[in-house]
């Protein structure tokens, strides 16, 4: 019984809406906590804008909260409560950032002009959020994704393909500028799309992939014609690190390719050739590939730059920052975290938590979002049908790789890649699609949840019914 | 399909757990390392957080800290009179680092010092700010003043010492540069030109240029002399053959001017700083004797003030190069700090005194933390020797090349000299003085001046001429504040 995953029973389990209410209210005043302290730690006194952020914020996840009672009764309880901690947090670091007269001072120096980045993060946030009611309210079942398969592919594609037509910012080619809007990242998007498609159309070609292989050496040699797609993603993973010299949106798209791969095969060989051609592809593109050189060299020896005078100090000043804060970290608003300089509030948020929050903090981010992760992965455990197994194994995966790639990066684990932090680091585009995933998966874990399973809206999900042991 | 979604979990899990470990790595086992780290900047953020303790002369602090306003800094240091007082406090930039006393004694005056740590407490308590402690200084603020104002501008070093404890009363070098000027994080401009100032103001002349050191190093070859019983009374005839030739060669030392050497007393060889005579008792000595001597006057090791001063060189070398080392003319170079050891040890009847520079580390309440204690480094020259060296010495002051460092009423012994440098003395000599002053109570300081580049006076009196006046104001002026 212990293996029974799947949560149908006459009884009908609860549905744990007061548990996420209150973990909600946790997810909103520790922010107003941290808000507090950063105020009192730069300013000695309480931020004028307190009372008016906590009740936003509290606004905000009481919608979300509510949106979910109606409209996804069953979903996982964790979910929301995680992302508005983590979104609540972030927004907090980010207006201490703001604070920072070192950056006010380095845009001034660089010819910019400083604007505070709170604000926007607030209200894309707010925006997040409304996607996240949107995607809660509309979308009515997962599975409906799955007839638009094909379609997914093609926006997929020219969501990739659209920063190529853009200017490089910060040495990748990973904006598209929209006028009056500013700045979109399309491969956050991409993410959740390109998911929709491989969930689709493995679930379609799992069979003929899993089973018509030869057998040698151990491993189950895939048919050359089955192995088409995976050498399609391949390639084109690849041709992105090199045309958009973005390494963490191929190195993400790969990740979750092979994840879902394996999942609706079975079969370990693909791990082994998705390792082995992602080795082959990251080491070829670098032997040419400058900006991938320097990132490699900046990860081998971060401190080189400080003589060298060469390259960028980010990651050296990251790790400075994490070292300075220790254990415990310096306190909100206590530290420098500021050094690391213009993306200290981005792609390096996590270095203002090190050092702020010290070991411990970071401890406990890097938690919730494992636990983000792994509530992710229990949805698919939980689900019903492929399709949604697939679908939620690919975006909680695509996820975990995305923290994994962004903090290792920032911490000098591996090379840095240059994506974001989800929910704390600054960026619309982050936010928004982050809410839209969280959304999804809580719609596909209260369709896993719900007592009776619901009728089928669409004859193509009809086959999706039967359930595997 | 839930086998492959289990190990995904797994391998999720996995994901988040590397990171864990790492940041373990990073902020527990690393974490001193990378906070203390040379490049970063929360290490000078910090320093210049609160005002610096001060570098005291006579009581008053020569340096300062000053409000910025600064993103990264709250306090600049100041220096009062920087240009006179470089040599001593060095430079503490916000920028580029800091050198001599300002680095050396940089806990003390941050107030990191362990030896604060009750201070620290006490004001982390009350709530006050953390404070830096004092460095008191030997120096002595007249003499300073004395030998920096004798430089002008001229390019040259003064050292002064008392040599009965080792105090360094006076070091100055020019030309010189404001500290100040390099303090600020804006000052890199001010940097570059310094550094690229083909005058070199940023050199301690003082401590870390070495000279040769011309006719003033007879003083060491007499003292070799009669050590080693090669002559035994400074007043009788020397065995010294004019013209003497250099041991090995065929060439001719050379005497400057007219002056009659030959056969001339200890007393007078020096009075009219002969070349022969000198240069054969090193001859006579051997390259192992003078080195041996050299050595006990502390050439060949560096000197710790604290602040470092570079090793005087004495070289092992061959019979005519020993020879002209013994006229201070070859391969053997000297700091003014050592040639001043050498007039104070033998105005110490012999005793050399360890030199230093900071007397006392006082924490911010005033409490002395720390003070330090004369040293007697070494005694290159028995008693009976400094007390004929002296005799000779101020035979020089009183009738011979060193006339214009006479004081009235004290009795001054000293020694000129002019060194020949550059490929066949193509650059400007170098004019010496060694010299020291005796009161009451022996001898309260000993000088040594040189001057580099004076471009007319290539004979052996420049060194009187024109270090000799200088080293007599210094010593006036220690005479005049030992009363």
């Amino acid at each position: 019984m212990s293996n029974n995953t799947t949560t149908i029973s006459t009884a009908g389990p609860p549905s744990r809406r007061n548990t996420e209410l209150a973990l909600l209210a946790f997810a909103v005043i520790i922010p107003c906590f941290a808000y507090a302290n950063v105020g009192l730690a730069i300013d000695d006194e309480l931020p004028s804008g307190l009372l008016g952020y906590g009740i936003g914020l509290g606004l905000l996840a009481g919608v979300g909260h509510l949106v979910v009672r109606k409209f996804a009764k069953y979903a996982d309880p964790l979910l929301l409560p995680l992302a508005t901690l983590l979104n609540g947090l972030g927004l907090i670091l980010i207006w201490r950032l703001d604070q920072s007269p070192r950056l006010m001072q380095l845009a001034k120096n660089q010819g910019f002009k400083f604007v505070p980045y709170a604000p926007n993060q607030l209200l894309y946030s707010a925006l997040g959020i409304a996607l996240f009611v949107a995607v809660v309210i509309f979308l009515k079942d997962h599975r409906v994704l799955q007839r638009y398969t094909y379609i997914s592919m093609v926006v997929a594609l020219a969501l990739l393909i659209a920063p190529m037509f853009f200017p490089p910012k910060f040495g990748a080619r990973i904006w598209i500028t929209i006028p009056g809007l500013g700045g979109l990242q399309p491969g956050e998007f991409a993410k959740i799309v390109l998911a929709v498609f491989f969930a689709g159309y493995l679930m379609v070609k799992r069979d003929a992939l899993a089973l018509a292989s030869r057998r040698f050496m151990g491993l189950y040699l895939p048919r050359g014609r089955d192995l088409g797609p995976i050498l399609a993603v391949w390639a084109f993973s690849i041709l992105i690190l090199v045309f958009e010299t973005d390494l963490g949106t191929s190195l993400l798209f790969f990740g979750m390719f092979v994840v879902m791969l394996y999942v609706a095969t079975e079969r370990t060989s693909w791990i082994v050739f998705g390792l082995l051609m992602s080795a082959a592809g990251a080491v070829g593109v670098a032997s040419f590939e400058h900006h991938v050189q320097e990132r490699v060299d900046a990860w081998l020896n971060p401190f080189a730059v400080f003589e060298t005078h060469k390259g960028t100090e980010q990651i050296g000043q990251a790790l400075m920052s994490f070292g300075s804060g220790g254990v415990f970290g310096t306190g909100w608003g206590q530290g420098n975290s500021d050094l690391i300089g213009f993306a200290a509030n981005s792609d390096f948020i996590l270095g203002t938590v090190g050092e702020e929050l010290g070991l411990a903090g970071v401890m406990a981010v890097l938690l919730v979002y494992g636990l983000i992760v792994e509530r992710g992965v229990r949805t698919a455990l939980a689900a019903r049908d492929p399709f949604g197994k697939l679908l939620s194994v690919g975006l909680s995966g695509a996820f975990a790789i995305q923290v994994f790639v962004v903090a290792g990066g920032v911490m000098g684990l591996i090379p840095l890649t240059g994506m974001t932090m989800p929910f704390m680091a600054y960026g619309g585009s982050s936010v928004l699609a982050n809410w839209a995933l969280i959304a999804i998966l809580m719609k596909i874990s209260d369709a896993a949840r719900r007592p009776a399973p619901a009728p089928a809206p669409s004859p193509d999900a009809e086959m999706t019914q039967v359930v595997r042991p | 399909m839930n086998k492959p979604v289990r190990r995904i979990a797994i391998f999720c899990g996995l994901l988040v757990l590397a990171l864990m470990v790492r940041d373990n790595w990073l902020q527990f086992v690393q974490a001193d390392e990378l906070k203390t780290s040379k490049w970063n900047h929360r290490v000078d953020i910090a320093r210049y957080s609160q005002p610096r303790g001060n570098i005291i002369v006579d009581g008053q602090a020569i340096t300062g800290s000053q409000e910025t306003g600064g993103i990264d800094y709250k306090y600049k240091r100041t220096y009062n009179n920087g240009p006179m007082w470089a040599p001593v406090t060095g430079y503490s930039s916000q920028v580029f680092g800091s050198n001599q006393i300002e680095k050396l004694e940089d806990k003390v005056l941050t107030g990191d010092d362990d030896r604060l740590f009750f201070n620290r407490t006490i004001d982390m308590i009350t709530g006050k700010g953390k404070k830096g402690g004092d460095v008191i200084t030997t120096l002595n603020g007249k003499a300073q003043e004395a030998a920096f104002k004798g430089l002008g501008d001229k390019k040259g070093a003064v050292a002064a010492l008392d040599p009965r404890t080792g105090k360094i009363l006076a070091l100055a070098s020019t030309p010189s540069y404001d500290p100040s000027s390099i303090a600020g994080a804006l000052d890199s401009k001010a940097w570059t030109t310094l550094n690229n100032d083909k005058a070199q103001p940023m050199l301690n002349r003082a401590l870390k240029q070495t000279y040769p050191p011309g006719s003033t190093f007879k003083v060491v070859t007499a003292a070799a002399a009669l050590e080693n019983g090669l002559y035994k009374d400074v007043d009788s005839k020397t065995d010294s053959p004019v013209p003497w030739v250099l041991p090995d060669t065929r060439i001719e030392l050379k005497n400057e001017g007219s002056i009659q050497c030959k056969d001339v007393s200890l007393r007078e060889a020096l009075r009219i700083s002969c070349n022969s005579v000198f240069g054969k008792v090193s001859a006579d000595l051997g390259n192992k004797k003078m080195t041996e001597q050299a050595n006990k006057f502390g050439f060949n090791k560096p000197v710790d003030t604290p602040v470092r001063a570079v090793p005087s060189v004495y070289p092992k070398d061959n019979r005519p190069q020993n020879a002209m080392a013994g006229i201070g003319q070859a391969s053997n170079r000297a700091t003014p700090l050592q040639m001043a050891m050498i007039a104070a040890a033998v105005a110490n009847n012999g005793k050399l005194m360890e030199p230093y520079m900071v007397d006392k580390l006082r924490a911010p309440n005033l409490n002395v933390i720390e003070t330090h204690q004369p040293k007697q480094l070494e005694q290159p020259i028995s008693a009976e020797t400094a007390q004929k060296l002296q005799s000779i010495m101020e035979t020089v002051v009183e009738q011979g090349t060193g006339t214009s460092a006479q004081i009235k009423g004290v009795k001054v012994g000293g020694k000129t000299g002019t060194a020949q440098h550059g490929v066949d003395n193509s650059g400007n000599p170098y004019a010496w003085f060694i010299s020291y002053a005796k009161s009451g109570d022996g001898s309260p300081v000993a000088v040594a001046v040189v001057i580099e580049g004076s471009d007319t006076d290539r004979d052996d009196i420049a060194g009187g001429r024109l270090a000799a006046p200088i080293a007599k104001s210094v010593m006036e002026a220690v005479l005049k504040t030992e009363k």
